[in-house]
């Protein structure tokens, strides 16, 4: 028996491209969402894993539990002032008084770390927010308009695909200048592609349900039928793989910052603190060390996450 | 062959598409776009620039008259000339792309390379062999190129200096860059072509070269390994695009030459026609790419067929 499931076969077709053989959707798109396991072969050896406590994830919830603790109210993990400035505790190895060590200034690296998760988080949240807010609209709209409608946008899609993220995210700081909110609005358009055409493809898949069909015959009117019915069912998939998203943009926007593009230097992020590091390499090794560390782990914790969601909503670890 | 023209002319649509919206980006720059070629708000051009702008763009001339010239002059090739570097943007980018090329070669065969080797070697395997593949891949393709980049500096060059810290000459100087470029990518494909691999293992076909008396690695390299490298065919415009971002980083980190340090430089001059000849360039590859791969996912596995 072959399970249908709504993200597989969303995925299927928002693989434009069929790859060969029995792989359903674009390889690319499934390896970034993480579908790699699928659910319809599992042996029982291959499934056994899942099946028990993964101290892995347990341990990303603990991660982004205290990550968002740390955005929502850094003084409360550190009494430290992220600005303070003392140039006689300069480039002071971690020790028992600076448990990270002090940079370049002397100012406490670890307090530059909590206070850093805010807009490093942000960056990651903002501009998923812009780029599903828009890939929500152009996939609906393609989705359930006219195929003239559909032609254009997706054509659109193809043609945004066609530009690397941080070409484009490039491109967008050359003309409109630099500053914070050109850098999250760069981020956010590089990922409408990706959004749109999931979006898309789950409309596609919840537009011909019973449901919606019975709701249109009762007289719905077409904007409640798409916003009560139509959306409320896309959506979820939509939002795991915007989780997903999250870490792939806070990857970016750190890149962006890295490259001078997002915040402004005295204010402390990961991107520009790693950009700041990166002159001192060879006296102070912990001014990169952290932060890089704590990048990798932010996004790792919000991929695993996100992936064990996913994985949970195709009912595939019971 | 018909499958093949239509293909063909989507490709060239996307390009167009790509110019049109190049022409957008000008034309809704913040400012004057005559001043946006020349280095944005801040540019003191001569008035002798000013003029030549004006007339190359024609920006006298009505919207779509001047939106003619411009895809016109993109169709053959002109990207303009960088009012940084006093030269056509094609001759600067034909200085700088061999070292990007050469950096971006070396990466995607180790990234290659490495995926191979980690799903032959870790597919089906023992389940902690398994685990801990799976848990090393998903911190890679967690890990930006700077990242790494900068740990790999940090180990490599200034704790135990063993390798050049930065530049472009010898191969050397090669080693550090395309490491971390390749990482995350082999992280990423390793994910997909394990999953592939382990699928395959399952089919009938496996079974009986075992049963022809096949050793399991023969079985692995001979038989399932050629059907798992399909999807890395059709993940080609995926590394491309990776390569191409994380170059921008990557040359930056370790001060080499290459289009994506140049495209990095002048987005912080504000040199536009740069920025968009390298953008257009790359909107070339990926669709050039993407034919590639169509014509030989058909030719590799014949029942691909045409939609």
């Amino acid at each position: 028996m072959k399970p249908t499931n709504p993200v597989a076969s969303g995925l299927a077709r928002a693989g434009l491209r069929s790859p060969p053989g029995p792989l359903p959707g674009n390889p690319a798109l499934r390896a970034m969402l993480g579908l790699l396991r699928r659910p319809t072969r599992a042996s029982p050896l291959a499934t056994r894993g899942d099946a028990t406590v993964r101290p892995g994830l347990a341990l990303a919830w603990l991660f982004l539990i205290a990550l968002l603790l740390a955005a929502i109210a850094p003084h409360w993990l550190t009494g430290v002032d992220p600005l303070a400035a003392a140039a006689r505790n300069a480039y002071l190895p971690p020790s028992s008084s600076h448990w990270l060590g002090t940079d370049e200034n002397g100012r406490d690296v670890l307090a530059r770390l909590i206070h850093g998760v805010r807009p490093s988080l942000l960056m990651g949240l903002v501009s998923t927010a812009i780029g599903l807010g828009v890939g929500i609209i152009l996939g609906l709209a393609a989705g359930l308009g006219p195929r003239l409608v559909d032609g254009a946008i997706m054509r659109l899609i193809d043609v945004l695909l066609a530009f690397p993220d941080l070409l484009l995210a490039l491109v967008i700081i050359t003309f409109w200048g630099q500053g914070l909110w050109i850098t999250l609005i760069a981020v956010g358009v590089a990922s409408i592609p990706r959004f749109a055409r999931m979006v898309r493809a789950q409309t596609l898949v919840v537009r011909d349900a019973p449901y919606v069909e019975a709701a249109t015959t009762l007289g719905r009117h077409r904007a409640a039928v798409v916003l009560r019915h139509v959306l409320p069912n896309a959506i979820k998939p939509i939002l795991i793989l915007a989780t997903i998203g999250i870490g792939h943009n806070i990857i970016t926007g750190a890149a962006l910052s890295f490259l001078g593009f997002g915040a402004s230097p005295p204010a402390p992020e990961w991107g520009s603190m790693l950009a700041m590091g990166r002159n001192y390499l060879a006296n102070a090794w912990w001014l990169v060390a952290w932060p890089s560390v704590a990048i990798i782990l932010t996004v790792v914790s919000i991929t695993a996450i996100g992936r064990d969601w996913l994985a949970r909503s195709e009912g595939k670890s019971r | 062959m018909k499958r093949l023209a239509a293909r063909l002319l989507a490709g060239v649509g996307v390009l167009w598409g790509a110019a049109t919206l190049t022409f957008v980006a000008i034309h809704f720059s913040a400012g004057d776009p005559v001043l946006a070629i020349l280095g944005g708000p801040d540019a003191i051009p001569t008035p002798q620039q000013l003029a030549q702008v004006r007339e190359e763009y024609g920006f006298d001339q009505p919207l779509w008259v001047q939106y003619g010239r411009y895809v016109g002059r993109i169709a053959q090739g002109d990207f303009g000339e960088s009012y940084r570097l006093r030269i056509p943007v094609t001759e600067a980018i034909g200085k700088q792309i061999g070292a990007t090329l050469q950096l971006a070669l070396s990466a995607a065969l180790l990234a290659i390379g490495l995926a191979l080797a980690s799903a032959v070697l870790t597919a089906k395997r023992n389940p902690w062999v398994r685990r801990v593949a799976s848990a090393s891949e998903l911190v890679l393709s967690s890990s930006p190129s700077f990242v790494l980049g900068i740990l790999l500096l940090l180990v490599f060059s200034f704790q135990w200096p063993v390798l050049p810290p930065a530049g472009s000459n010898g191969w050397q100087t090669l080693i550090l860059p395309t490491i971390a470029l390749a990482l995350p990518i082999a992280g990423m494909l390793s994910q997909v072509l394990r999953q592939e691999l382990e699928d395959i293992l399952e089919q009938p076909f496996i079974a009986m070269a075992r049963a022809r008396g096949l050793s399991q690695t023969a079985v692995r390299l001979r038989h399932a390994l050629r059907h798992a490298l399909v999807p890395l065919v059709t993940l080609s415009g995926f590394i491309f695009a990776s390569l191409l971002g994380g170059a921008v980083v990557t040359e930056m980190l370790f001060a080499r030459q290459g289009i994506g340090r140049m495209m990095l430089d002048a987005a912080v001059a504000k040199d536009a026609p740069v920025v968009l000849g390298i953008t257009l360039l790359a909107a070339l590859v990926y669709v050039v790419v993407n034919l590639l791969v169509d014509v030989l996912n058909g030719l590799i596995d014949p029942r691909v067929k045409p939609r």
